[in-house]
């Protein structure tokens, strides 16, 4: 895919966002891809884990918002514990989600109110609750 | 013995086989289970942002009436309450100023909580407390005959610090299914996740997390797959009905809670177990190997 870079993104207040959220230092990544190797959600994704890593360091919020992959990401921490760097892509990811969903401009990611209520009645609480906390503002 | 145990929404609504045959297992190994006193929701997953505090009050205040009733230690048996609970009390033991920040924001509390109850999960209390070499000595149904697939999904092991066990390779599911008298399948899929609560919003991801690992399973020769999280056993089991329809050559396979066949090896009636509860009904198999009459 094409992208512009710029110094302007590179040091924008986007990346200072996501390391504050997240506690992580994104430039420790030297791109591996031991992330992507072992994500179990990357055969679903249009961007590997560690692309969107590379893309938080570039400072390409708009090319990272509009993929899906944060948004397939399952939290499932099997990244965050194989990064030889130490980086907490579980964190960053989570930092991402909620550069989303806590803009009120934006819509929530699931609309609680969109699922059908007999899905609702035989879900387990802890999908749904996890579901919204990952999903909704 | 005596230990509270923190049971979580699930267990108490959806997860009735895991919560009943827990309690009927440990009461038989002389384990009573005292289900804390108003216990709330731990909130499912651990905020993990550095500004997200108020999503750590919920699994906090749940330590916090531990310590009010004279309690230092905590049993859950669903991975995801454990997993929350175990790293929310991990944050503020190592960072203080988060540890007073929280502590001061539940001033009305009648204490202030700092960390000191230990969170421990059902299966550390078996391989721990009880033993596996002493659980051998009481079962009294051999599972001999049953090959099964232990599956542990994320929250029991990850992150590191938290786990139950090793994080690439934990075997605690492996040692107990052995001490019942189980053959016990490798399987390289035992730690990969289900798709956790993609299942509300993404059935088709979870329909293939779920046929990859019950696939991998089934061409092992294993009979059944065993687990501990309400929320894989939702995603392995009911979802079974999504894989199905996507894959025409899976055949299904029975999903099993590991305190479910505790109970049964420790000689308990077959309806303590509450197979009722599983979406492929085990019964049949059980029959087979002559486990249940």
């Amino acid at each position: 895919m094409k992208v512009e870079l710029s110094s302007e993104k590179v040091h924008s207040d986007f990346v200072k966002k996501v390391e504050e959220l997240s506690g992580q230092n994104i430039l420790s990544c030297y791109q591996c891809g031991k992330c992507s190797a072992g994500c179990p959600s990357s055969f679903a994704m249009d961007l590997l884990p560690s692309q969107i890593i590379r893309m938080v360091q570039l400072g390409l919020q708009d090319e990272i918002i509009n993929s899906k992959t944060i948004w397939l990401c399952a939290s499932c921490l099997t990244c965050s514990v194989r990064c030889p760097r130490g980086v907490d892509l579980a964190k960053v990811f989570e930092a991402l989600r909620l550069l989303v969903t806590r803009d009120k401009e934006k819509l929530n990611y699931v609309e609680p109110s969109e699922i059908p209520s007999e899905q609702l009645e035989e879900l387990p609480q802890i999908a749904l609750i996890s579901n919204f906390r990952k999903f909704t503002g | 013995m005596k230990i509270f145990y923190y049971p979580g929404c699930t267990v108490k609504t959806k997860a009735k086989n895991l919560e009943e045959s827990a309690i009927a297992a440990m009461k038989a190994l002389d384990i009573e289970l005292v289900e804390l006193p108003n216990w709330n929701c731990c909130g499912t997953v651990f905020g993990m942002s550095t500004d997200d505090l108020v999503h750590q009050l919920a699994p906090l205040r749940n330590l916090l009436r531990v310590k009010e009733q004279g309690g230092d230690k905590v049993t859950t048996m669903c991975s995801m309450c454990y997993n929350t609970l175990k790293r929310a009390n991990h944050l503020i033991r190592e960072d203080e100023e988060k540890r007073r920040l929280i502590a001061d924001f539940m001033s009305e509390e009648a204490i202030r909580y700092e960390g000191e109850v230990e969170v421990l999960h059902l299966l550390e209390i078996l391989r721990d407390v009880v033993g596996f070499e002493a659980l051998k000595e009481k079962v009294k149904i051999n599972l001999k005959g049953l090959k099964l697939d232990p599956y542990y999904g994320c929250m029991l092991t990850r992150p590191q610090e938290i786990g139950i066990d090793n994080m690439e390779n934990p075997t605690i599911l492996e040692e107990l299914l052995t001490a019942l008298g189980a053959e016990v399948v490798k399987d390289p899929m035992k730690t990969e996740c289900c798709g956790s609560y993609h299942t509300v919003n993404a059935v088709e991801v979870v329909a293939d997390r779920g046929y990859e690992i019950l696939h991998s399973a089934l061409k092992r020769g294993a009979d059944a797959m065993v687990l501990s999280c309400p929320l894989c056993d939702y995603n392995l089991d009911h979802r079974q009905r999504e894989i199905a329809k996507k894959y025409v050559d899976f055949s299904g396979i029975p999903v099993f809670y590991f305190s479910q066949l505790l109970a049964l090896a420790l000689g308990l009636e077959t309806k303590e177990s509450r197979f009722d509860l599983n979406y492929v009904d085990p019964l049949p198999l059980l029959r087979e190997k002559r486990v249940v009459v």
